[in-house]
């Protein structure tokens, strides 16, 4: 198949950007989105000019790498699924495809396509752990977790910290992923030690790297690969004020 | 408390209730018209009646919850639009409703209907002349008060007036089917399995309350109109340009 590209090019950070056109001709129908851009540098580098950037790894919708605003919507039209799962069947012949670097202030271009994410990190480093001795594994069943609370827990593990939410969100609000990071520690035993100082740590962390605010839109777990729910966000929320008011109190 | 993003929501989500509660209180009072003259004069006389601390003390309190809503509102679009300076080239919104994304609009404009409504009605600065309604109907023995009645049904014989009225509470609707909803988001008392059933709530509450404010404009419209004839007709008998 045949395809019209146009690519956000940004030389860094303090470039104001603009979008390149390129035609792609022989696109496999079954190769992924990457692959796709894969090919496109190929041409590029062929041509003598310079290749497209674009953050990749495992290629199997995992590691959260790969980003992409592609027609408008982070990592592209197909739900559930991360650009680098994404395949050229879903585009048609001849389609003009516009690809986007993931757009908000936190998340500064690098170059190209390529983001800095690292504020996701830095709520991580805020409170997304537990406080244990490392060492040999403990035994398996020596807290026992209802088998309920281990489930929400391991939907809001699922998240891989791609940052679609944030992309998607008309605020650039961090709030799904924030929420799904302490959510996930929060439901379980040995999580919830910590809990208050956790929520109160990552929120903070949040605020002070430049998202926006959550306005209940959902468009972050429409967007989300992973379709991390809005409950998270629901109980972010909750355990955030009680952990305010116990703090009053205490 | 309410200095962190989930703060400021908290804020916004406890006015929100405030001014959720009292929008139905004020419409089950304005309805009372449709039940006549005596009706909603005794009950206007009753409450400006009340106690001076309990009469201002609510008006005070609406009004910090009114200022309060709309003060975070600012602050939140602000920080919002800091926090995507550039937009997307092609913008795509894959499930979020009119009513959410159109928040601060409906929100301002509703925000401008309330001072008109106050100059209008209450402070009647607009119309001067409604100050001088005053009648013995609805009023207690060898009294007199004032007509709320004759002056509603006045004021909406304005065609605009009537209109904007009915414009107002239409996006009145659209804010509280998404407000409604994020308060209890927002305060962390919602999950998905009640999602669907807290968002029927709130679209039915909404147009409850759109119905239940548009009904005596849309009314005296119609009997204007010669379509229904529902209010005393000498009301409507003199030259409605004059009105």
């Amino acid at each position: 198949m045949k395809l019209i590209l146009r690519v956000w090019r940004q030389d860094g950070a303090k470039d104001e950007g603009r979008f390149e056109t390129h035609q792609l001709d022989g696109v496999s129908e079954d190769s992924s989105f990457l692959e796709m851009l894969d090919q496109l540098n190929e041409q590029l580098l062929e041509e003598g000019t310079e290749p497209v950037l674009f953050d990749h790894d495992c290629r199997e919708g995992i590691c959260g790498s790969c980003s992409l605003t592609i027609n408008g919507l982070a990592h592209g039209p197909e739900d559930s699924t991360t650009t680098c799962q994404l395949h050229m069947r879903k585009f048609t012949d001849g389609e003009t495809v516009t690809i986007e670097p993931f757009r908000a202030r936190a998340f500064p271009v690098v170059r190209d396509l390529v983001v800095d994410r690292s504020a996701f990190d830095r709520i991580t480093q805020a409170g997304g752990y537990i406080t244990v001795r490392t060492g040999s594994a403990p035994d398996g069943n020596a807290i026992p977790v209802p088998k309920d609370d281990s489930d929400k827990a391991m939907d809001a593990a699922a998240c891989i910290g791609c940052g679609a939410c944030v992309a998607s969100c008309k605020n650039a609000s961090a709030m799904l992923f924030t929420s799904a990071k302490a959510g996930h520690l929060n439901l379980l035993p040995q999580g919830k030690a910590e809990k208050d100082k956790r929520v109160l740590a990552m929120v903070e962390e949040m605020d002070n790297s430049g998202f926006g605010n959550c306005r209940n839109y959902g468009e972050c777990s429409a967007a989300c690969p992973k379709d991390i729910s809005l409950d998270y966000i629901s109980k972010l929320n909750r355990d955030h004020a009680a952990a305010k008011v116990r703090k009053i109190f205490s | 408390m309410f200095s962190s993003s989930l703060g400021k929501k908290y804020l916004m989500a406890l006015t929100g209730i405030v001014l959720i509660g009292f929008v139905f209180v004020h419409m089950a009072g304005n309805l009372q018209v449709l039940l006549g003259q005596d009706k909603i004069n005794a009950y206007a006389h009753a409450l400006q009646s009340l106690p001076m601390p309990i009469l201002w003390g609510s008006r005070l309190f609406l009004l910090v919850c009114v200022v309060i809503h709309a003060w975070t509102a600012i602050v939140l679009i602000r920080e919002n639009r800091a926090a995507r300076p550039q937009g997307n080239e092609v913008e795509v919104t894959k499930r979020a409703g009119l009513s959410s994304l159109k928040m601060g609009l409906s929100g301002t404009i509703l925000l401008f209907f309330i001072i008109f409504h106050l100059l209008h009605f209450t402070i009647r600065t607009v119309y001067p002349e409604y100050n001088d309604m005053m009648t013995t109907v609805g009023a207690p023995e060898g009294e007199e008060v004032h007509d709320v009645y004759t002056m509603v049904l006045a004021g909406f014989q304005h065609i605009w007036v009537s209109v904007f009225y009915i414009v107002a509470m239409f996006l009145l609707c659209g804010h509280l089917s998404h407000g409604f909803s994020s308060v209890f988001q927002s305060l962390g008392i919602r999950s998905d399995s009640w999602r669907v059933k807290i968002e029927l709530v709130a679209k039915a509450y909404a147009w409850v309350i759109f119905l239940g404010f548009s009904i005596i404009p849309i009314l005296v419209l119609g009997q204007m109109l010669d379509f229904i004839s529902f209010f005393e007709p000498s009301l409507f008998s003199n030259s409605l340009a004059v009105r």
